[in-house]
């Protein structure tokens, strides 16, 4: 059992480390330099101190991004969670065709995201979408009319909430493999003492499965905290800003007004903000994360 | 066992009926999205055509009538597009595979000091969001002369991506030490191992990494959309982004027709190499 050197080891990551050093370590300084300045492409950065910063304060934009980014993550991540591990369970069953249900509910997750944003801008539209045309339907009876699903913040919100559950097919193929290694004596021995159905989930199936829960949760925040390309088909940000988000918004700093200091500052929030919610998830997981053999 | 199966909902005939009756609701709501996509682009070119009859009393002349506006529409060169993810997807594809199971091999089968923590700094990475970085990388790209051309896109896949490599340690450590044993007894070093016994070993799993990396590049938005700047280098994503922007000039059945042309090469490859994917996803879910 030779061990090789230290040399031998980091030549064969060279590469990874190359990499890493002028396409993170170097990009992530010059972020936090830019945050710094007044910096607008065209002429070089001047230093400013904590203006970018100051600014931040006071900028109500910025304000309205967060509480929009901090509405959509929640809302989309406690959903989310809900709906793909009851399909895992519902695809655990031991039914006929069980991989074809199960690729039935993964399928979507594989379109890209820009195709199932035209998609949808079409199923939403008022009047020719598929959602509205099957309201009325179903319920044109009653006299009520489909929402204008881009008409208001509430809407556009939800359209944009609902659409990501097509996405949850990776969280349900992660759920399914945390179902499997439940031990089946669990189960048994639980039923034999009486436990219901409902009480063996919350009981022995949750608390088996909560490891799997803490790492969807946190690949959850990663991607809601950077949500872009959808809201910006789908709703353009609107109305209003109302489902306008930090990284359409550092976007906008960045190359619509051409504010490369203001939005290295404003991509460093980001950052902070993912690594203190991810902080906080991890500490909060470690009292509600029961981890075999620990 | 018996009395857990006899306890269970699936047993009775309701039960599984009523299984049955929500995996079908479900499958119809998943599955909904892309038939409605390919329905509508079915309605011909007539502005006037409402989608949903449009749609569903379409013709084969008017799809065909479809496709071939589509394709052949002066403002949004679709087969361009097309021909330019193809070139960024395979580059950028080979790049992060080779280099990938390179680094995979030295955080896995080389046995040295330190490898531990380099791993897990190299995990970390994966948490940096891409807009922080996106200001300087456009400028670095910039004074490198590379804005307006594909290299932004796909130089950097060439140095490891951290989600490539972590996929692929956890493969190599399935292979038993023994083969590196082996190898050192013949004489070979590292490199021959590599090459001649640990890949060999693992096609499986870089075709998961192969895959998974494609999916990445077909689905990049953010990054074309900062680093391109001239129309002729478009990827599909921003060649779709165009055509919808000129919303309100074009027809609905135009526009699900160009989604059609983006979505139809995924789901094909979905439909070939489910199982690739499933076990990919598990595996990054669960030995994480």
């Amino acid at each position: 059992m030779k061990h090789d050197s230290i040399g031998t080891g980091l030549l064969w990551i060279g590469p990874w480390i190359l990499g890493f050093s002028v396409f993170t370590v170097v990009p992530v300084g010059l972020a936090l330099y830019y945050g710094f300045t007044d910096y607008t492409l065209l002429e070089s950065p001047i230093y400013v101190g904590t203006d970018n910063y100051a600014r931040m304060m006071e900028d109500p934009i910025l304000g309205q991004v967060l509480w929009n980014t901090a509405v959509f993550g929640v809302v989309s991540i406690v959903l989310g969670t809900v709906i793909s591990i009851l399909l895992a369970v519902l695809l655990s069953k031991p039914v006929r065709f069980q991989s074809f249900w199960r690729a039935a509910v993964f399928a979507p997750s594989v379109l890209p995201l820009v195709a199932l944003a035209v998609i949808f801008k079409l199923a939403y539209d008022p009047e020719d979408g598929i959602a509205n045309r099957s309201f009325d339907l179903l319920l044109g009876w009653t006299g009520l009319q489909g929402p204008n699903w881009f008409g208001s913040g509430f809407w556009a919100m939800s359209a944009l909430i609902l659409m990501g559950l097509w996405g949850v097919g990776p969280a349900v193929v992660i759920y399914l493999a945390g179902l499997r290694d439940v031990p089946k004596q669990l189960h048994e021995a639980a039923s034999i003492d009486g436990v219901g159905r409902w009480g063996r989930f919350v009981h022995v199936v949750l608390p088996m499965i909560s490891p799997v829960i803490l790492f969807n949760v946190i690949i959850g925040v990663i991607n809601a905290a950077q949500v872009f390309a959808v809201p910006l088909l789908l709703t353009g940000g609107g109305p209003e800003r109302t489902t306008y988000f930090h990284s359409m918004y550092v976007y906008d700093q960045a190359f619509t007004f051409g504010d490369m200091g203001y939005a290295s500052a404003l991509g460093a929030l980001q950052f902070v903000i993912i690594l203190a919610l991810t902080g906080i998830v991890l500490l909060a997981g470690r009292k509600l994360v029961y981890y075999r053999g620990a | 066992m018996i009395a857990s199966t006899k306890t269970s909902i699936g047993s009775s005939p309701t039960g599984r009926g009523l299984i049955y009756l929500m995996l079908g609701l479900i499958a119809f709501i998943a599955l909904l999205p892309p038939f409605y996509m390919f329905a509508i682009s079915l309605g011909g070119t007539d502005p006037a055509a409402s989608p949903l009859e449009g749609g569903l009393s379409a013709t084969a002349g008017r799809t065909v009538e479809t496709y071939r506006h589509v394709i052949t529409d002066e403002n949004t060169d679709v087969p361009l597009y097309l021909r330019n993810t193809l070139w960024i997807a395979l580059l950028s594809v080979l790049g992060t595979t080779i280099s990938s199971a390179v680094v995979a091999y030295g955080f896995s089968r080389v046995r040295w000091r330190g490898r531990g923590v380099a791993f897990i700094v190299m995990l970390s990475t994966m948490m940096i969001p891409f807009p922080v970085v996106m200001v300087p990388l456009f400028t670095m790209f910039r004074d490198a002369g590379w804005i307006g051309t594909f290299a932004p896109l796909w130089v950097p896949a060439w140095f490891g991506n951290a989600f490539s490599i972590f996929l692929l340690r956890q493969f190599f450590l399935t292979l038993p030490r023994e083969l590196d044993d082996a190898s050192r007894i013949d004489g070979c070093g590292h490199v021959r191992n590599f090459i001649h016994v640990i890949l060999p070993l693992s096609l499986p799993a870089l075709l998961v990494v192969a895959l998974f990396h494609f999916m990445f590049v077909w689905n990049d938005f953010l990054g074309p959309l900062v680093f391109l700047t001239h129309r002729d280098q478009f990827t599909l994503a921003l060649g779709l982004q165009l055509y919808l922007s000129k919303l309100g000039q074009t027809p609905w059945n135009l526009l699900m027709a160009a989604t059609t042309i983006m979505v139809a090469p995924v789901l094909l490859l979905f439909v070939l190499m489910q199982r690739t994917f499933v076990e990919g996803i598990s595996t990054a879910g669960t030995k994480g």
